[in-house]
């Protein structure tokens, strides 16, 4: 490929559309996200934010346009086979396996990536490296206590942190996650949004959010959706700054978030 | 313990402790034990019908619940990988005693084992492509297709006489000829065992695990970069295998095996039925339900002509008040005498099954009046039930039968709203406990 003048992009939209019967959800999206950059994506509710996410993470098909992964196209190929090309998602709304404990969550998300696979020939007791990076990623998410806890018994706030806990459990370098802190309070969001960066450090993330306090405090980069397009893509300081934002979406979030010390 | 040599870090240990610990070696030589002196102390030739049905139904039972229990697949032709495992088997033995095949018989079940996994594969692969309601059809079709394919060809499965075959073959070995039934049930309980281990231990493998990942959430497991229609298809193969095995030793047990009844869907819900009664989240539910299963279908059939009627009877209670079944509720009971709440718990199980027998009793003698009258009309309206003389025509029976059951419902339902209450209070308790455990 001629991508040796620069790095590709870890994840880039090309004139990505969806049309769901007639209705265009998402019309002609282009993006492009450096490595290691954050990004967060906001927008009004039903611009298609999470439709955005669904297209990426192959949950559906694009009706056309382009997604790439790392410079590889992954539009149109199943949710697996773009996780093991190193992309990995959280959901809306909680999306864990309740009748597993914490500690099976995590190792059932590191294992594939640790090359096991199918294999029925192995016990995950012998596992050592699967069980050192779940028991790594329980400490990361700070749930060492509820090791042999049931998903389904946790707390909110706990279910969510495991959540995020799954998503990083394969080491994916590209990262969605869809309103992470959705339905939390006030603090448990501050905390919350502490354990993103340090769990998402080094990677590429992306994040639907609704917070402007969060947005403003976690992104590099902020994607403005509106109707299914992206109206603006620049830094924080710039799309506060910009008019049409502002005239669209933004006006008083922004304003709010500013005022609230953040 | 200390003495552990210092080689093993102790980052290890602490995921190690659980794979060989004592209990589990004392519960596997247990159950070794059980399966090796159970026919010393059963010795009528019934009992040993029944233990040489339990041990493979054993084995049948634990392939399902690979699917029911631990894949949320619900399957309703579970006896086409059975039966056609029989089928091959018997077709093998016939072989093998004109000797056109040179396999012993000891390795027959495998030979049943091999068939059930190649028609796992091959059915298989349609099956597994959707889960849920979509699976739980597709196999009720190709159930159907399978057994009416019994009878379309009777060169393979014997139409309705069905094959039928001579296990004793070949040079015996240290003085065994699997003639006598002592020695088959041997060969079963050895298959028994070897097959539970095995299930067992692909809980504790990769694909084990993931297939309880799809079983709870099959859409996260597409985003942790497994493909979750393969996850079911091995699992279905591996069931198919278990499956196959169990219907070869059935095979060498009856020495016969027809159509109309080793792969039909009534066999297939058997399984299904008896597996949920067992207990399907549990490994070892599955073991219980083979043993009811054989109970039910010999000695339950024996006692009433109802019998299915009160299998229907259980297990709609089953499914409202346990659907975990008794392998649940032993494990519920177990946590309460863990944390000492069990003894408390006595007097109200006592009225529980006390007041349950009256209704029953009560519900029993219309039921064995309603047969009578249907069935044995010529020999007149007197019937003996459990040693009374009931008379099935008269408005006092069925008057006193019926004042029976209500009492017994009504002191039931005291006893159960009772019990309800006493349960949640035990249950809080023991949470209290565990948070007090955990603060410390």
């Amino acid at each position: 490929m001629n991508t040796t003048t620069h790095a590709p992009c870890a994840l880039e939209l090309r004139d990505l559309r969806k049309n769901f019967g007639k209705t265009e959800i998402i019309r002609g999206v282009n993006l492009a996200v450096k490595p290691g950059e954050r990004v967060a994506i906001i927008g009004p509710n039903g611009a298609g934010k999470s439709t955005l996410f669904n297209l990426i993470s192959g949950r559906f098909g694009p009706t056309s346009g382009e997604v790439l992964l790392n410079g590889r196209r992954i539009d149109g190929k199943a949710p697996y086979e773009i996780n093991r090309m190193g992309l990995s998602r959280s959901f809306q709304i909680t999306n864990i396996f309740p009748k597993l404990s914490v500690f099976e969550n995590l190792r059932c998300g590191v294992l594939w990536s640790l090359g096991y696979k199918y294999s029925f020939l192995r016990f995950l007791s012998k596992l050592d490296d699967a069980n050192e990076r779940a028991k790594q990623l329980m400490e990361m998410i700070r749930l060492d206590k509820k090791r042999d806890t049931l998903a389904v018994n946790l707390t909110y706030a706990e279910q969510r942190a495991l959540e995020i806990g799954i998503t990083m459990a394969g080491g994916a370098n590209v990262v969605l996650l869809d309103e992470p802190t959705a339905g939390m309070s006030r603090s448990e969001t501050t905390r919350f949004i502490h354990l993103i960066k340090e769990v998402t450090e080094g990677r590429t993330l992306l994040t639907v959010e609704h917070d402007m306090g969060v947005v403003f405090g976690l992104a590099d980069k902020i994607a403005v959706v509106v109707y299914g397009e992206v109206i603006a893509f620049d830094t924080p300081d710039a799309v506060r700054a910009n008019a049409r934002v502002q005239e669209a979406y933004l006006g008083s979030a922004v304003a709010d978030a500013h005022a609230g010390g953040h | 313990m200390k003495t552990t040599p210092s080689a093993v870090s102790s980052a290890t240990q602490y995921y190690r402790f659980k794979p060989w610990n004592v209990g589990r070696l004392v519960l596997w030589s247990l159950f070794a034990l059980l399966l090796i002196v159970a026919p010393m102390l059963f010795r009528s030739s019934l009992a040993l019908t029944m233990l040489s049905q339990i041990g493979y139904l054993i084995i049948i039972c634990l392939s399902y619940n690979i699917l029911l229990g631990q894949g949320g697949m619900l399957s309703f032709g579970h006896a086409v990988y059975t039966g056609l495992g029989s089928f091959i088997a018997i077709h093998a033995m016939n072989l093998a005693g004109t000797g056109a095949l040179p396999v012993p018989l000891v390795l027959i079940p495998l030979v049943g084992g091999l068939a059930g996994m190649f028609f796992a594969i091959l059915l298989g692969f349609v099956t597994t492509k959707k889960s849920g309601t979509t699976f739980a059809m597709i196999t009720l079709g190709i159930g159907e297709l399978v057994a009416s394919m019994a009878l379309m060809f009777p060169e393979f499965f014997g139409g309705e006489g069905g094959i039928t075959t001579d296990r004793v073959y070949g040079q015996p070995l240290f003085g065994i000829t699997f003639g006598p039934a002592i020695q088959v049930y041997y060969l079963i309980a050895a298959y028994c065992f070897v097959c539970t281990a095995a299930m067992f231990a692909f809980t504790g493998t990769p694909l084990g695990r993931i297939l309880n990942a799809v079983r709870d959430n099959p859409e996260r497991v597409e985003f942790i970069g497994y493909n979750t229609r393969r996850v079911r298809y091995f699992a279905f193969i591996i069931a198919g295998f278990f499956a196959g095995i169990g219907g070869g030793l059935a095979a060498i047990n009856f020495e016969i095996v027809t159509g109309a009844d080793s792969v039909n869907v009534l066999r297939s819900g058997g399984y299904l039925l008896f597996t949920f009664l067992g207990g399907a989240t549990f490994f070892f539910g599955p073991i219980i339900g083979a043993v009811l299963l054989v109970l039910a279908s010999v000695l339950l059939s024996e006692l009433s002509k109802a019998w299915l009627l009160y299998l229907g009877l259980v297990f709609l209670f089953m499914v409202m008040y346990a659907p975990g079944g008794i392998a649940s509720l032993i494990m519920m009971n177990l946590r309460l005498a863990k944390f000492g709440k069990l003894r408390g718990l006595w007097p109200s199980y006592l009225a529980l099954g006390g007041t349950a027998l009256v209704a029953l009793l009560g519900a029993a003698a219309m039921v064995g009046m309603t047969y009578h009258l249907q069935l044995n009309a010529a020999l007149g309206p007197a019937l003996n039930f459990l040693g009374a003389t009931l008379q099935a025509n008269a408005v006092g029976s069925w008057f006193g039968a019926g004042f029976v059951l209500v009492t017994g419902l009504g002191l039931f339902e005291l006893c159960r709203r009772q019990f309800v209450r006493q349960w949640g209070e035990i249950q809080e308790e023991i949470e209290h406990e565990i948070k007090r455990g955990e603060a410390l």
